[in-house]
């Protein structure tokens, strides 16, 4: 290891040379690619694929892709989808059913290897989501093995973030805008009088041997400082903030707020915010059975907590309002997923507001929560 | 991956409910203990939770009421017929450690109940005062009648209530706390142990705690929608618990707060 460089300094070619490294170990790169209006997250072939010049302009309810003077390759943040497209599918085999003459079933599971992927561009706030994810998939009791495989075999290439969105607060809940520990290579691009370059470093053996393979040169104070300051400015220019109290304890204590019914009238119930969630887990099982009525399989597909037949039972279901289900989503993000997973489940990286079709604010919704509560408690208790 | 099993008897116990006797086909899941559940799939049209109603050895009991998709095609399944089990998942029915044992079961909710009244009254002699509360719509839908009369020689205290009864029916008419008036327990010592409707649930437990049943000592098993059993599909969730891991047998002292809230 010691001739392996931990952090070194590489330029806009650089990025292509570790693109190209990445595909040279048989790994599928996915990064951030313009499409369709919007930065998604699809396969990269080179450095090209990746959105020099342009940035985003976000608000609730709006997503607007805006052209950068300065070639910034990542001055872009969340966009419509997250990593979890890629680690935790939107649709699944688990296992198929067969049934002979006899009526006798048996079980198989297709063992298809999982893909060797590369994701290049992973902001602090979704590497925390994958974080958050990992826990909830893997490290119960049972584990999603599926996931697990996937999960061990992606290479994480982060990306700091020095130009957080109007709908970003990562600072509030702790994820960003520097990338916190997981990844294999962290990246901090800095676009001043000396060039457009990217300070990287390595947080992994397999992150070090990368950056060693690709053209790289020593970490100069100067750029070391460009980056550092630029993150520590992200953070002071984050567009929305959580209230500052244990919003564990406020949602606990606003199971009966009013202020469930005033969100409940402009929630659509679409579900929006569940899809683009980077920590949004559920899903739900559909049974397909072919023409000769004799082989099923169990397809896993995500599921919506907003979608009345999530809590069906005989009797019904269980929440029935919208007022149910969006205190449900609120409350398990923000709350309940302590007790369940030991974190919060929220990232503070913004999609839900900007995707949400009527611009409901889970930012506002909390404040608005904290403020009822303390309007009913005593002047002692605030 | 569902693991097979035969049905080597289906019995109807009563209109739309059966119970059905499996054994593996091959290899065994892992013992059930009682108050856990098994994810069981009928070919075709999916699976379901359902808290087994008997183990011994290799076999597993299951009681099945006709409500859905899956709980109808299982409903179905005839003797030397092939069904998908996963499992065993959650938690189960604690060994009571107190005096007194008190069972309170409404309708289906006996069937969990089951094995949990079975060990308890095999052992009858660790125990003080051993009552079981029974409570059914209309006498015909009262589970297992076969086997309340073996419970009652084995020293447990039966009784019976029923919503509607029939011309003949000699027990008890109306809630099932009606009947806890009758029920011989100390509540200091008592292990309580509640399934059925969640409103009965709500309503026995309350009155449980009440009388000074500690909420630690007081079970209740509760029913949501499960996909997975592994704490994945996150369609189980009632506020804090995740009930296919914290569930489905929790203590009072854990379900009473978010019971209470409407719709949680």
């Amino acid at each position: 290891m010691a001739d392996v460089p931990r952090s070194a300094v590489i330029g806009r070619d650089g990025l292509d040379s570790l693109i190209r490294a990445l595909s040279a170990r048989g790994r599928t790169v996915v990064g951030p690619t313009v499409r369709d209006g919007a930065v998604v997250l699809a396969e990269l072939s080179g450095g090209d694929d990746l959105p020099y010049g342009w940035g985003v302009e976000l608000e609730a309810g709006r997503y607007r892709l805006v052209e950068r003077a300065d070639g910034a390759a990542f001055a872009h943040s969340a966009g419509p989808q997250s990593w979890k497209t890629f680690l935790h599918p939107q649709r699944e085999r688990q296992w198929t059913a067969d049934r002979d003459s006899d009526g006798a079933m048996t079980f198989s599971q297709e063992a298809t290897p999982a893909p060797s992927y590369a994701f290049l561009g992973v902001r602090p706030c979704d590497l925390r989501a994958i974080a958050i994810q990992d826990r909830v998939l893997t490290g119960g009791p049972h584990e999603d093995s599926n996931y697990r495989s996937r999960r061990e075999r992606a290479l994480l290439v982060a990306v700091e973030c020095t130009e957080p969105g109007a709908t970003c607060f990562c600072v509030s809940m702790g994820t960003g805008p520097a990338a916190g520990p997981g990844y294999d290579l962290a990246l901090t691009e800095v676009v001043d009088g000396a060039g457009h370059r990217f300070l990287v470093r390595a947080g992994t053996a397999e992150g070090a041997s990368l950056l060693d393979e690709i053209p790289h040169r020593t970490a100069d104070p100067g750029t070391r400082a460009a980056a550092e300051s630029a993150v520590t400015a992200a953070a002071d220019h984050m567009g929305r903030t959580m209230p500052p109290v244990d919003l564990q304890a406020l949602m606990r204590g606003t199971l009966s707020a009013e202020r469930w019914d005033d969100v409940a009238s402009r929630c659509l119930t679409c579900g929006n915010c569940t899809m683009v969630c980077p920590t949004c887990f559920c899903t739900t099982a559909e049974d397909i059975t072919d023409l000769t009525g004799d082989h099923s399989e169990r397809w896993r597909r995500w599921e919506s907590c907003f979608d009345l037949e999530f809590t069906h039972l005989p009797g019904g279901p269980v929440r029935a309002t919208p007022h149910s289900r969006y205190r449900q989503w609120a409350t398990h993000k923000l709350g309940t997923w302590y007790d369940q997973f030991g974190s919060s489940g929220c990232v503070g990286c913004g999609r839900c507001i900007v995707w949400c079709p009527v611009g409901i604010d889970i930012t506002e919704e909390a404040h608005a929560l904290a403020r009822e509560r303390d309007a009913h408690a005593p002047a002692e208790e605030r | 991956m569902p693991v097979p099993y035969r049905v080597l008897r289906a019995g109807e116990e009563t209109p739309g409910t059966v119970t059905l006797e499996l054994v593996p086909e091959h290899v065994a899941l892992n013992p059930f203990r009682p108050g856990q559940f098994a994810m069981v799939y009928a070919f075709g049209a999916g699976d379901a939770p359902f808290s087994v109603s008997g183990m011994d050895g290799d076999r597993l009991t299951l009681t099945v009421r006709s409500a859905g998709a899956v709980s109808a095609a299982l409903a179905r399944a005839r003797a030397g017929g092939t069904l998908g089990v996963r499992g065993p998942f959650g938690t189960g029915w604690d060994e009571p450690a107190g005096r007194d044992v008190l069972v309170v079961a409404g309708g289906i909710g006996l069937a969990p109940l089951r094995p949990l009244v079975r060990r308890t009254v095999a052992a009858r002699e660790r125990y003080g005062e051993v009552s079981v509360l029974i409570g059914a719509r209309r006498p015909g839908e009262l589970l297992y009648n076969g086997e309340i009369l073996g419970w009652r020689e084995a020293g447990a205290r039966v009784l019976v209530t029923v919503d509607r009864p029939e011309p003949g029916w000699a027990d008890d008419v109306g809630v099932v706390t009606n009947l806890l008036d009758r029920a011989v327990f100390d509540p200091a010592v008592t292990d309580a142990f509640v399934c059925g409707p969640e409103v009965m649930i709500r309503v026995v437990a309350r009155e449980l705690a009440g009388r000074g049943v500690p909420a630690e000592r007081i079970r209740v098993s509760l029913e949501r929608t499960m996909h997975c059993g592994t704490g994945h599909c996150g369609h189980c969730q009632l506020g804090p618990l995740l009930l296919c891991q914290a569930g489905p047998v929790v203590s009072w002292a854990r379900a009473r707060h978010p019971m209470s809230v409407r719709e949680l």
